[in-house]
């Protein structure tokens, strides 16, 4: 029976033992080996600690927005450390395969690798890494006590780590797509990639997909529906404002990768038409469609980070932020002109002239709020007292890089000059200029500002210093050879040169990418050198820089609850006007507090949805069937649970602001 | 909503505070409508998609050598009854009346039976005329934009038996009446998007 | 738990409005006119000019998504604070800009690229 081909066939569908690499790959042997013995490690030091229960209590079953956020930063940073391996993978590839040498990685893996880069940098690190920050901190921000749809946010969170399951898997079991990060058709079709990869691609975005867009809908009802009395939009923190408009960017730009990637999968397994070569496809629909999507997924990226570098300016230059109003503006014109400005993406695809110069003004034009905001921050670092802590250091780093790499855009929006540059390595050196300058440095800034608040002690300054430098410095080093290889005409994407006058400058570009390598490592170490010296880096507090928004008058970590009380509103930057104008904070006629109930539905349908994505990816029809009713039966089951909440009693709400009472008396004495 | 006066006299020091417990209003409906904005977009990239492909024939059969403008009649009626009579089961619920809201739920849930089956036999008999998906990039668009449409009612169905079952148990408490609103959001939605589809797809495409 | 739900729920302040017999059949009766008109303009050959009949048909479907909106689904500037109004504009401008924008860009892309898609191919299709 178990020789019989069918009924193998019918169970593992194009499963087989041919689909494992790591039994004849040595790069992924050696990976595998290195994810099997850091697993049972991990699953063992559970396990002799007895932390199971601990952890699906109070983690993995949580709907604290605290505590998912930091969840989402924790996932974001071990896809950081693939995600890194693959680029160094291909500097030390690029950097040696000259003069016929071809280097360790043929094509078909090379691809694997920069594909898989693209796709885990931007939705299994930086996504998350930026949903993450604003759900720890939009809540707090606002007085609010958790989200709107907390149960929605578990599920969120735990879709997103499905589909990077999903892309992890790949990596063992099958292949990956060989297509780029966003599998352009007709190669990403069925007949020019028949194996595994794309519909891993797929079905990993597919399942994160929904975790985004629900997470967007989720902080957009929180933000506009759950402010703290007082607090109308226009005395929101920046951070909140730019959070409310990238929730509207993944709510209106999500669907269309949804729908696009559905067609795309329609294509691989439905054999239809929509962007074939022949029988009326179009492949150059996909293309416009993906960017249409791509282009506003962008500013989902850098929104937030604009919003952190808000803050931390005003905090460390201990002003009030210039120009609040042109700030809010900024953002919003900002959020509305991503949405005509996609086709930049592909001015040399044939459009012609009067179409590429309406796109090439457009994506102009977007760089003036951008510039505003630069100004705006500029203008409250003027005359203020700036203290250079770690946030600040990426926040500077971040205004001299993101400029730089801003301005390499506008050079792209010129369509002439883009016919040259594009798909070149400039190309290449502009977005991860943008992307690192901006997202990454902002994410740094807004982790390091934060984590006092979430944990309740500091990371360490010297290592965080360390990785701000070696970030920064690696940057330079890695990506201005790019920009100069660009314009002398490589093309991206390629593992092996010919013309050994390119080689010095690859070698350079190696040698940033271990200068970040020591940034990544020295950042780990600022949490882990922390974490053992907590005591000494302890804030009792709960306002270790001097905050000036709503957050920061709560203990370090706050309570379950947020606020024992609901926070009343005047001004802009609330907490700053409390403590001017002599705020006490209340000591007694604590009540109870209603909150919602932890729950594993969120985990079970996230990992029911994994199971149906590998099915699908694999062929296993019954699989799929079975998979997919027990999702529909599980959900329609979950909405049958109506007992969500619970109270907190007042008895445990004094005992906790007691507690914290008798700790800010400890700091006066 | 009620709350301690936020703003300060010009003697007393500002309430910084609630000392009363407080509830911010329900999210859901808001929630829904967004998510249900978001399910727009996905039929426009769909309308898209078949506005570029929708003359892609590939030698092949065109909407004026497939439509059966009648049966589309049909089928918006269909629709079109359905969302009048979950109408009439919102006004029951306004009311309180169970018994009432149930039995146009499922008179809605009838109709929408109805349309759902209508196409099934559409694409059925077009699909044996050689008229499939897989034919051209016209068709590709035109089923998956239908059977988008199609599925978005099927699920509906479901949802609006389940929700049947869970009033006949609990009756038209407020999380219950939440849910009604919210399908009747949904459920209304698909008849919009309706519209664009026998105008567009159908009519424009006969038409030629 | 249930004095808090009634807290919560009561939604006659700002939520959802609500319908009413007659403009719910007010709704329904513009609709079956709104269908009929158009799907007896294509079916019966009334116009001769096809743009015409065209132009006819998609004004008539934007009046009758329109009716749909006021009296099926209640939209109006007020509920939730004019934030539903504002969600649906703003999703109408983006559903234009999606396909305004790919129509007129695919349409330039198929003229410079797609050769066998003039008209005189087509009509060799018949």
């Amino acid at each position: 029976m178990f020789s019989n081909p069918d009924l193998l066939h019918f169970i593992f569908g194009r499963l087989s033992l041919d689909s494992f690499p790591f039994l004849h790959d040595p790069i992924i042997l050696v990976t595998f080996l290195g994810v099997v013995v850091g697993g049972i490690a991990v699953v063992g030091g559970l396990t002799y600690f007895r932390l199971w229960g601990y952890l699906w209590r109070e983690w993995i079953t949580s709907i604290d927005h605290k505590k998912i956020g930091i969840m989402y930063i924790i996932l974001a940073i071990i896809m950081l450390l693939r995600g890194f391996a693959d680029a160094l993978m291909m500097r030390a590839q690029q950097a040696i395969a000259f003069n016929g040498a071809e280097g360790f990685l043929p094509p078909h893996h090379y691809d694997q690798i920069f594909t898989a880069h693209g796709v885990i940098m931007i939705f299994f690190v930086a996504m998350p890494l930026v949903t993450g920050l604003m759900n720890f901190v939009v809540p707090l921000q606002i007085g609010a006590r958790d989200v709107a749809f907390p149960f929605l946010n578990n599920f969120s969170f735990w879709m997103t780590t499905c589909g990077a399951a999903l892309i992890m898997a790949s990596l063992f079991v099958g292949e990956f797509a060989m297509t780029g990060w966003l599998a352009y058709p007709p190669l990403s079709d069925i007949v020019y990639s028949p194996g595994v990869g794309v519909d891993y691609y797929i079905w990993a975005l597919q399942i994160a997909g929904v975790g985004t867009l629900l997470s967007g809908v989720n902080l957009i009802v929180t933000i506009v529906k759950m402010r703290a009395p007082g607090m109308s939009m226009m005395k929101m923190p920046v951070f909140t404002w730019t959070a409310l408009c990238t929730n509207i960017l993944i709510v209106a730009a999500f669907p269309v990768l949804t729908a696009v990637l559905v067609l795309l999968g329609l294509d691989r397994y439905a054999d239809t038409n929509f962007f074939t070569n022949d029988l009326g496809g179009n492949a150059m629909m996909y293309i416009n469609l993906i960017w249409i999507w791509g282009h506003p997924e962008v500013y989902i990226l850098i929104l937030p980070a604009f919003g952190v570098f808000s803050e931390v300016v005003s905090t460390f230059c201990r002003k009030r932020l210039f120009g609040y109003s042109s700030m809010v503006y900024a953002t919003v014109v900002i959020t509305i002109l991503s949405y005509i400005v996609w086709l930049h993406h592909f001015f040399t695809m044939g459009s012609g002239a009067s179409v590429n110069a309406f796109f090439g003004i457009t994506t102009m034009i977007i760089s003036i709020p951008t510039g505003a905001k630069v100004f705006n921050w500029l203008f409250t670092m003027y005359k203020g007292r700036i203290s250079f802590d770690v946030p600040m250091l990426w926040t500077i780093g971040f205004m001299l890089t993101f400029v730089i790499g801003g301005m390499t855009g506008v050079m792209l929006a010129v369509p002439p000059a883009d016919f040259v540059l594009h798909n070149s390595l400039f190309l290449i050196a502009h977005f991860h200029n943008v992307i690192i300058g901006g997202v990454v440095f902002g994410m740094f800034a807004g982790i390091v500002y934060w984590f006092p608040k979430a944990f309740g002690f500091k990371l360490d300054e010297f290592w965080g210093k360390m990785s701000f430098w070696l970030w920064t410095i690696g940057f330079y080093f890695a990506f201005m050879p790019l920009y100069v290889l660009g314009l002398m005409g490589v093309t991206r994407r390629m593992s092996q040169f010919d013309d050994p006058s390119l080689q010095i400058w690859f070698i350079i570009a190696a040698f940033g990418a271990l200068l970040i390598a020591g940034g990544i490592g020295s950042f780990i170490l600022s949490i882990v050198v922390a974490v053992i010296k907590r005591d000494k880096l302890r804030d009792e507090t709960g306002d270790p820089w001097g905050g000036r928004t709503l957050e920061w008058s709560t203990s370090s970590p706050p309570p379950a609850y947020n606020f024992a009380f609901t926070p009343v509103v005047h001004e802009l930057d609330a907490w700053a006007d409390m403590k001017k104008r002599g705020y006490v904070r209340p000591t007694s006629g604590f009540i109870d507090i209603h909150m919602p109930k932890n729950t594993g539905a969120g985990f079970i349908l996230a990992a029911i949805s994994l199971v149906l994505g590998f099915a699908l990816v694999w062929h296993m029809w019954w699989l799929v069937v079975a998979s997919f009713i027990v999702l529909v039966a599980g959900s329609i089951a979950h909405t049958f649970n109506y007992d969500r909440d619970y109270h907190i009693p007042a008895s445990e709400v004094v005992k906790t602001e007691d507690e914290r009472t008798a700790l800010l008396a400890k700091q006066q004495a | 909503m009620t709350m301690a006066n936020t703003t300060a006299s010009q003697t007393e020091a500002p309430v910084f505070y609630l000392k009363e417990e407080h509830h911010p209003e329900t999210g859901t409906m808001l929630g829904f409508w967004i998510y249900l904005m978001s399910d727009c977009l996905i039929f426009a990239i769909l309308f898209a998609t078949h506005g570029v492909l929708g003359r892609n024939y590939a030698a092949g059969p065109s909407p004026a050598d497939l439509f059966d403008l009648g049966l589309v009649a049909i089928n918006t009626s269909m629709l079109l009854f359905s969302s009048i009579t979950y109408g009439f089961a919102m006004l029951a619920m306004e009311k309180g009346k169970i018994a009432g809201t149930q039995i146009w739920l499922a008179i809605t849930g009838l109709f929408g039976v109805a349309f759902v089956g209508l196409e099934i036999y559409e694409f059925h008999h077009l699909w044996s005329l050689g008229a499939t998906p897989m034919r051209s990039g016209f068709l590709s668009a035109f089923y998956t934009l239908v059977a988008t449409h199609g599925l978005h009612v099927t699920f509906g169905i479901i949802w609006l038996v389940t929700l049947m079952v869970q009033v006949g148990k609990r009756g038209l408490i407020p999380a219950n009446k939440r849910r009604l609103m919210c399908l009747s959001m949904f459920w209304h939605f698909l008849d919009v998007v309706w519209i664009g589809v026998f105008s567009v797809v159908y009519l424009l495409g006969v038409l030629g | 738990m249930s004095a808090h739900s009634h807290a919560h729920d009561d939604h006659h302040g700002d939520g959802a409005s609500h319908g009413t017999f007659k403009s719910y059949m007010i709704g329904f009766i513009l609709s079956v006119i709104l269908t009929a008109i158009p799907f007896w303009l294509v079916m019966d050959g009334v116009l001769d000019s096809k743009v015409a009949t065209a132009m006819w048909i998609m004004g008539l479907g934007v009046v009758q998504i329109v009716v749909h909106m006021v009296y099926f689904l209640h939209m109006n500037t007020k509920s939730e604070g004019g934030w539903n109004m504002l969600a649906l504009i703003f999703t109408i401008v983006i559903v234009a800009i999606a396909i305004a924008g790919s129509l007129w860009v695919m349409y330039h892309l198929n003229t410079n690229m797609m050769p066998q898609m003039d008209h005189e191919m087509i009509k060799s299709f018949g």
